[in-house]
């Protein structure tokens, strides 16, 4: 229990003195993971939408599959992404092993099919009302689509807060693709890992709460962006 | 949002410029917990020019980085693996830096009364014939093959309950030692820049069988193209310099030398 006053202490000295390291690794931190989320949800926006709206053969299948693929383990996930981009391997002539370009490689697999998944339950709600209405303003697929991702903003807005709540708190991918390299690929996550593995509890913790704040602080800052919860405002 | 993915962009180009005089090497846990690593990558940055960006892995994964290319030089400590490693031409040799030792951490009570034993060998059967819980890396780390070799050394098969393999770097099994309150074998160094030690202490050490070698290994060139031979060889250059002798030998961590400087010729 006295580590985690402990850790306390250390989060609020960490900040208080504006430690540099702290604060460039939490700048990193944010660097790779809303640049994975802005890819991921150019990707699974569109997709978990159209899925929505969209019947065709294999339809059921892919749901499925995009559905199992939120549990991926991103251990997997970075070491298959490692052996891609490995100089022995398919794209090693890239060099793109660990750099921040790697980690959001790696996290934009892990976060993709979460955000399409969590689109496309909330866009087949959406479409079961705007169905009649928007079939007989003879609107085209993509006109669809963009209709409901704009009315359906506010669901997507949780879609992406969940993607981004998996990859700021990964460690196992960007911990192999990145390499945890410090002022290079060094983020909260691993920084953490690094401390445990010194037996400095409470440094990994100070650095595990100021993690959990910044989380807290990116969502409340998109609320009040996005003014939920403000009566009227639907 | 523009101006937000503007400023991304511009701390990406920050990164992808700053990457002329780079090179990576894997080094071991053990290397980086002792601190070390934080007195000689600074010296090496100022005589050299040369920015040394580690890779933090066990000795297993290390040596597999190596093998893919993927670092510009490995600094290990297990023999066997560095001479299979030269042996596929991985590297053109191999170039002994340096030596720690490994201790043997147990809780301060001392139930298998390895404090009066006169070996290595003698303290591991001590622990085995009373069956108190022992802690092994587990993971094909230097430190995990050292230990394997001390069990042989001491013709006892470790197996059983009171044998735990935890698959995790050094400070990690220390943390499970602390928190079961097993023996472990670790480096004298990763020992005593630890933090979290509870009940647990040093009850063994300086048996010669306990001598921990670190070899430096460039990568070969004519394997990868790719990997930056230069900067590695300039940086070997620096590391067997009298430079480094200084500072490897004059590395103190609560007033104990962890790492005697002992350079040899290429092999």
């Amino acid at each position: 229990m006295n580590d985690i006053w402990a850790g306390i202490a250390s989060a609020i000295r960490l900040i208080l003195t504006a430690d540099a390291n702290l604060v460039e690794i939490s700048l990193r931190s944010l660097q790779v993971t809303l640049s994975a989320l802005a890819i991921a949800c150019l990707i699974a926006l569109p997709l978990g939408t159209f899925l929505a709206i969209q019947r065709f053969r294999f339809r059921r299948g892919v749901i499925a599959v995009l559905n199992a693929l939120m549990g991926l383990p991103p251990v997997v996930v970075g070491l298959v992404v490692y052996i891609l981009l490995s100089r022995a391997g398919p794209f090693g002539v890239l060099n793109l092993l660990f750099t921040p370009t790697a980690m959001v490689i790696a996290q934009v697999i892990i976060i993709t099919p979460l955000i399409a998944s969590i689109t496309h339950q909330a866009m087949r709600d959406l479409w079961a009302e705007y169905h009649d209405l928007l079939i007989s303003l003879n609107t085209g697929k993509l006109q669809r689509v963009a209709t409901l991702i704009r009315d359906g903003r506010r669901s997507l807005m949780t879609a992406a807060l969940a993607g981004f709540g998996r990859a700021i708190g990964e460690v196992g991918a960007i911990m192999i693709v990145g390499g945890n390299i410090e002022h290079h690929t060094r983020v909260l996550t691993t920084a953490i890992a690094l401390e445990t593995g010194r037996g400095d509890f409470a440094l990994a913790l100070g650095l595990g709460f100021v993690l959990i704040g910044l989380a807290l602080g990116v969502n409340l800052l998109t609320h009040w962006l996005g003014r939920t919860e403000v009566e009227g405002r639907w | 949002m523009k101006a937000f993915l503007s400023i991304l962009l511009a701390v990406w180009a920050g990164v992808a410029v700053a990457q002329d005089r780079t090179m990576r090497m894997a080094v071991t846990t053990s290397f980086e917990n002792s601190g070390l690593a934080d007195v000689l990558l600074p010296a090496i940055a100022e005589d050299t020019g040369i920015e040394v960006q580690l890779l933090v892995v066990g000795t297993g994964q290390a040596i597999r980085l190596g093998e893919a290319g993927d670092v510009d030089a490995v600094l290990v400590h297990s023999r066997p693996a560095e001479e299979a490693f030269v042996a596929a031409g991985h590297a053109p040799y191999r170039r002994e830096i340096m030596y720690n030792d490994f201790v043997l951490i147990g809780p301060e009570a001392d139930p298998a009364a390895i404090a009066d034993t006169g070996t290595a060998a003698e303290a591991l059967a001590a622990i085995a014939s009373t069956g108190a819980p022992f802690v092994s890396r587990g993971d094909d780390s230097g430190t995990h093959k050292a230990e394997l070799a001390l069990w042989d050394a001491a013709d006892v098969a470790p197996r059983g309950d009171w044998y735990r393999p935890v698959g995790a770097g050094m400070g990690a099994a220390l943390n499970t030692a602390a928190g079961m309150d097993a023996y472990i074998l670790a480096d004298r160094a990763s020992w005593l820049n630890f933090a979290n030690k509870g009940d647990l202490a040093l009850l063994f050490s300086g048996d010669p069988v306990l001598f921990n070698q670190y070899a430096y290994l460039p990568v070969s060139q004519d394997e990868h193209p790719d990997v930056r031979a230069d900067l590695a060889a300039e940086l070997e250059d620096w590391l067997v310099s009298d430079t480094a002798a200084e500072l490897i030998d004059g590395y103190r961590v609560a007033g104990e030398q962890l790492f005697t400087f002992n350079a040899s010729p290429a092999e």
